[in-house]
């Protein structure tokens, strides 16, 4: 076995020996900066690729339960507000455009730019989670929140409503309650991630504005805005599934 | 079978009288106990060979006797040997499987119908005639019997050993097993998908006859009403006759002659008339709605027991004319000219 | 002095033999150190006391099911009693137990070591993989201390949503956290896999016990958030009543048998492949031979991982899935059961014209190979459709489970603990008792299981608390059969506790094999090398071995 003289493996690694600076986050199990850096963004793709399967669960529900039961879930998908969802995709889309600033702007060692873009990520992301929480909300005083509490008058009498549908006989409008389960777990798993993922920005800006991301170190704001971006894209796969079915003037 | 029949009784019997075998008391059974015993040979002559070669090995090669290994890399005829070989016997088993599954799992067209209701924690059967069994099920040799299964709360599965048969018991939907009893006697019923407490006192009794002794038992156990006569006074009760009236001017489609025809739905496609369909319609009625009607058909989900359906489902099929539906027409108007002794009993 | 003379027996002379100054044991101490490490090794080392503390308790459910089944009648406990005791001893002995069993303690420890590599990749999420453990292990105690769950470790709907109630959500739970902790540790590896190998240890130079941790990794990191989903499905239709699973709802319990056989089946292949990689390594070592078929063996792992994810639905043949989907599955199965085939003759043919030892390691390897192929040919026979019909849910699925569980993978486990024990204690463990456990096991082994298959065709369902009388006999034996097992299983962790202080001094190399973890120090550094090793060799190069062995000299210490 050849021994490489690698001055590395060294425990207490001395600047002047390597030739370039080593920066105080290099963990000393990764041979170089590099290695681990590539190492960090290799594990957030294979987590994201968990999440996809961790919502693929939901996905592949929601896929069979609309095929099976579309006149219900076309009604009950009418009941979410477009304007809402709309806005809060623009939001998101916002958000994730200052997180790619902020990956820009910690690479160019920028410290200012840096701690605002992500303070301005933190705001968009507040305000998607705000109108969810009107959305939310909203659900709750109508009974549409699945379980004990749930009601189907609006479906079955939607003209009592003043609403323009196409009223269901009572067996499918039963079915509008898979409908607002799924929603409420797919929107709420989402809503969840984001809140973790507020969570850590919060963290994240504390520390950028420490100056721990401007010196050469990006590999957190890095992989945190792969995560964001993911949230992102999770959230335009469920905007048109939930919202946007059979949409028609009305 | 293949095989000397004096071998294949022989081997049989022998083990199952010392209680290390079912017995064969279905049609299908000497058919899967073929399948098995094949698995069982391939199996032996696997772990035989795997064994031989371990055993040989060690021995020959252990240090003492061989100090001094010999590197080898491999051999792709090895390899493509015992990739080949397991291949093509695992693939003679899926195809032989699969064709005992389908000889299971596909009536013949003249087996005769029993339906079973599982629940918590009891199994009961519903003879055509109105004989009600409860953990117990009894039936002719010689014929076929299809079992038409749904569980009324969890996932039940009916079991019946020394046939070979079983399958899942389940809620929201039909399922059905069918077999041929060939020996007279009692043989274990067993609920195989466990259901809670007292899952292991889900069991019960099949018990095969002679056609005679099967005729004797139908006339003593009689409730008096048949299925579909139960059937015929749910319809009216629950006011299905009001729409299915039979006349052209109907709300409702006709259920004369409709069970087993193919009818074409409100969206386009074309459905077969079993069970399934009409115990959907009764529970989910707008999500199959026929050609040409509105829907308007209430929902009778949670109104109704799964034995009320089975009745139910017994009288359709039953209504094979025009003039069996007019008779339960102008019975339950002649109903509801008399006053009723009492209320409505419970389906 | 050749490669070939050199196991246990040529051991140097015991009064000069002494532990390393430094190892990572002695590197820094107090509690705290081990509760807050990022040593991969140290972690090993807390995981294996953990599973070894959930082993016992999911075993004792186990000898009380085993009692229970010595009469007919349901006379030692309520059946609702009888019914956790399943149900726990499933949950324990699944996800606490075999899921984490060889790549938590023996991956954790020896992968970083055998690439050549100083740590995971992520030490702190290979920590927060061990505390989600405990989190995860603690929420299933609560479940069992309040009351215990009785659903089954199959969490079947609509028994588990609406008709028990029992600690359900508590258990779910628990799962559904340490269900992370696994798939934080298939991450960790996937990644140092990928990117920490040492220069010149190409992928065909790994050793084949990183192949099969690389593919289990996989299976891990897809299926596992899959399982975690369709708990959170059944929490929420338990707690606030969502109908996803529930007929009267429009909902569909089969969904549920999708969602969690799609990760229950790939979990079967979590559990064996890490242990397929321990068999490979030890029976290379003590024949001193190159594996036959290094590539097909390679292969099989990760087409066993790929072939796993596309054969859930063989445990719904009789569910009321469509009769061609049916055919689909029944098809995929036989087909994943060809490379698992391959990996026993590949083995075998390891054993011709090599040079064979019969240490405790192989003992268990060779218990292995004959075990496993029973319970991998008993699954072909319930692969086969019409044979699942009369086979399944009945005592012969138990014994088809446990004789690829706990006589392939608890005996893998155990072999790879009793292989790779002096390296990382520094210590020998005691030889002719450890063979006699191994017998002991062996035996107890057969006894037990070899009866359920008869069981299990003569139509005794499984999750049974009574049985007619005419099983009687069978299950005495069963029964007689588990407490020779039991004792077999206590035996090891006596020993190997004594050992500890009493065990002979190991050296780095006591079975003199290949592999970067021999040629270094037992127990290692923290750092596990002191210089990064560069490797211009193959895996299991014995001629390699050989010629580094003239070159050194022989210490130890």
């Amino acid at each position: 076995m050849i021994l490489a003289t690698h001055p590395h493996t060294h425990e207490t690694a001395q600047p002047e020996e390597h030739g370039h600076v080593a920066l105080p986050q290099h963990r000393h199990h990764f041979e170089t900066q590099e290695q681990q850096r590539e190492a960090a963004t290799f594990g957030m793709w294979l987590f994201l690729l968990t999440e996809i399967m961790f919502f693929g669960g939901l996905f592949f529900s929601y896929l069979l339960y609309r095929n099976w039961y579309y006149d219900a879930f076309v009604v009950a998908s009418n009941q979410l507000s477009v304007p809402l969802g709309g806005t809060n995709t623009a939001v998101l889309i916002t958000s994730g455009f200052f997180m790619a600033l902020a990956v820009w702007a910690s690479e160019m060692k920028k410290k200012g730019l840096l701690v605002l873009t992500l303070i301005l990520t933190m705001v968009f992301g507040c305000i998607f989670i705000g109108i969810k929480y009107d959305e939310y909300h909203e659900k709750w005083e109508k009974h549409h929140i699945p379980g004990a509490h749930f009601d189907i008058a609006e479906f079955v009498n939607p003209h009592a409503y003043g609403l323009h549908e196409e009223p269901l006989s009572p067996d499918a409008a039963q079915k509008t309650q898979i409908f607002f389960s799924l929603y409420f777990a797919m929107t709420g798993l989402h809503a969840l991630h984001m809140l973790i993922g507020l969570g850590i920005l919060v963290w994240l800006t504390v520390r950028a504005h420490r100056g721990d991301f401007t010196a050469g170190y990006v590999a957190p704001i890095e992989n945190f805005a792969l995560y964001w971006h993911f949230v992102d894209i999770v959230w335009l796969f469920l905007f048109p599934l939930l919202y946007l079915i059979n949409r028609h003037p009305v | 079978m293949h095989i000397s029949p004096v071998l294949w009784q022989f081997l049989v019997k022998w083990l199952n009288a010392s209680a290390l075998f079912p017995r064969e008391a279905s049609t299908i059974a000497p058919y899967s106990d073929a399948l098995y015993f094949f698995l069982l040979l391939i199996t032996i002559i696997g772990l035989t060979l795997v064994g031989a070669l371990i055993f040989g090995f060690a021995i020959r090669y252990r240090r003492q006797r061989n100090p001094v290994a010999t590197q080898v890399e491999g051999s792709t005829l090895l390899e493509a040997t015992w990739t080949i070989i397991p291949l093509a016997l695992f693939l003679i088993t899926f195809v032989w499987g699969a064709l005992l599954y389908f000889r299971i799992y596909n009536p013949p067209t003249n087996a005769m119908n029993i339906y079973v209701v599982g629940k918590q924690w009891m199994w009961k059967a519903e003879h055509e005639g109105g004989q009600h069994e409860i953990n117990a099920l009894h039936v002719p040799i010689g014929r076929p019997v299809q079992l038409t299964m749904i569980s009324q709360d969890v996932f039940h599965s009916f079991s019946v050993p020394d046939f070979r048969i079983k399958r899942e018991v389940i809620p929201g939907r039909y399922t059905t097993v069918w077999f041929q009893a060939t020996t007279p006697g009692s043989y274990h019923l067993f609920c195989t998908q466990y259901c809670g407490t007292n899952h292991s006192q889900m069991i019960g009794e099949v018990t095969a006859m002679t056609p005679d002794d099967y005729q004797k038992w139908l006339h003593t156990s009689t409730s008096g009403m048949s299925l579909a006569q139960n059937g015929e006074r749910l319809f009216t009760e629950f006011g299905c006759i009001a729409c299915h009236t039979g006349t052209s001017q109907a709300r409702a489609p006709n259920l004369a002659g409709l069970y087993g025809s193919k009818i074409q739905l409100s969206d386009g496609t074309d459905v077969l008339v079993n069970e399934a369909y009409v115990r959907n319609s009764i529970l989910s009625p707008s999500s199959q709605v026929a050609a040409g009607f509105a829907p308007i058909m209430p929902t009778f989900q949670g109104q109704i027991s799964e034995d009320g359906l089975i009745d139910l489902v017994e009288y359709i099929k039953s209504l094979h004319t025009n003039d069996r539906l007019q008779q339960t027409l102008v019975t339950s108007q002649s109903d509801e000219a008399t006053p009723k002794a009492s209320s409505a009993v419970k389906p | 002095m050749s490669a070939t003379n050199s196991t246990i027996v040529s051991l140097p002379d015991q009064s000069t033999a002494s532990l390393p100054k430094r190892s990572y044991i002695n590197n820094e101490s107090g509690l705290l150190s081990w509760l807050l490490t990022g040593d991969h090794k140290r972690i090993a080392i807390l995981y294996l006391i953990s599973i070894t503390f959930f082993f016992f308790i999911g075993g004792a459910f186990a000898g009380l099911i085993r009692l229970e089944l010595l009469t007919p009648q349901p006379d030692l406990v309520a059946s609702d009693t009888y019914n956790k005791f399943f149900s726990m001893h499933g949950i324990i002995m699944v996800f606490l137990f075999l899921v984490p069993s060889v790549p938590a303690t023996l991956g954790n420890f020896l992968m970083p070591i055998m690439i050549g590599a100083k740590d995971l990749a992520f030490p702190k999420v290979n920590l927060l993989s061990w505390y989600l453990y405990w989190i995860g292990g603690l929420f299933t105690l609560a479940a069992l201390v309040l009351g215990g769950v009785d659903t089954g470790w199959t969490f079947t709907t609509p028994l588990s949503t609406h008709y028990l109630n029992t600690h359900v959500v508590t258990a779910a739970l628990g799962i559904f956290i340490i269900g992370f902790s696994s798939i934080f540790t298939g991450l960790n590896f996937i990644v140092t896999i990928h990117r920490m190998r040492a220069p010149g240890m190409t992928w065909f130079r790994l050793p084949l016990f990183v192949w099969s941790h690389y593919a289990a990794s996989l299976l891990m990191v897809l299926g596992t958030p899959v399982l975690a989903i369709t708990l959170v499905l059944v929490a929420l239709e338990r707690t606030i009543g969502i109908g996803v699973f529930d007929p009267t709802k429009g909902g569909d319990p089969l969904l549920f048998q999708h969602l969690f056989w799609f990760y229950s089946h790939p979990a079967v292949y979590i559990m064996i492949l890490p242990g397929m990689g321990v068999i490979s390594e030890v029976i290379s070592t003590f024949s001193r031979k190159r594996v036959f078929g290094y590539t097909a063996v390679a292969f099989s792992s990760v087409a066993i991982a790929l072939f796993g994810f596309f054969v859930w639905a063989h445990h719904m043949f009789i569910m009321g899935v469509s009769n061609y989907s049916a055919l689909v599955f029944s098809l995929l199965t036989m087909l994943v059961a060809v490379p698992s085939a391959i990996k026993i003759f590949n083995w075998a043919f390891t054993l011709q014209k090599g040079s064979i030892t019969f240490e405790t390691p192989m003992l268990y390897a060779f218990g292995f190979m004959g075990l496993f192929t029973i319970g991998g040919m008993t699954g072909v026979f319930l692969g086969a459709l019409g044979m699942d019909i009369h086979l399944t849910e009945t005592y012969f699925i138990v014994a088809h489970f446990h004789f690829v569980m706990v006589g392939g993978m608890l005996m893998a486990f155990l072999s790879g603990v009793h292989y790779w024990w002096p390296k990382m204690t520094g210590r020998m463990y005691p030889e002719s008792l450890s063979k006699l456990a191994a017998v002991t096991t062996f035996i107890g082994f057969n006894l037990t299981f070899l009866p359920q298959f008869i069981l299990g065709y003569l139509g005794m369902p499984r999750r049974y608390h009574a049985y007619p009388p005419e099983f009687q006999v069978l299950n005495v034996l069963s029964t007689a059969g588990a407490t020779v097992l039991g004792v077999g299983y206590m035996l090891p962790l006596l020993y190997l506790g004594w050992s500890l202080k009493y065990g002979a001094i190991a050296g780095n190399n006591p079975w003199q094999a290949t592999g970067l973890e021999w040629q270094i120090q037992s127990p290692p550094l923290t750092e596990n090398f002191l210089e990064v090793p560069v490797i211009d060799y193959e895996a299991y190069d014995y001629e390699w071995l050989a010629k580094k062995m003239d070159q050194e000299v022989t210490t130890v210490g």
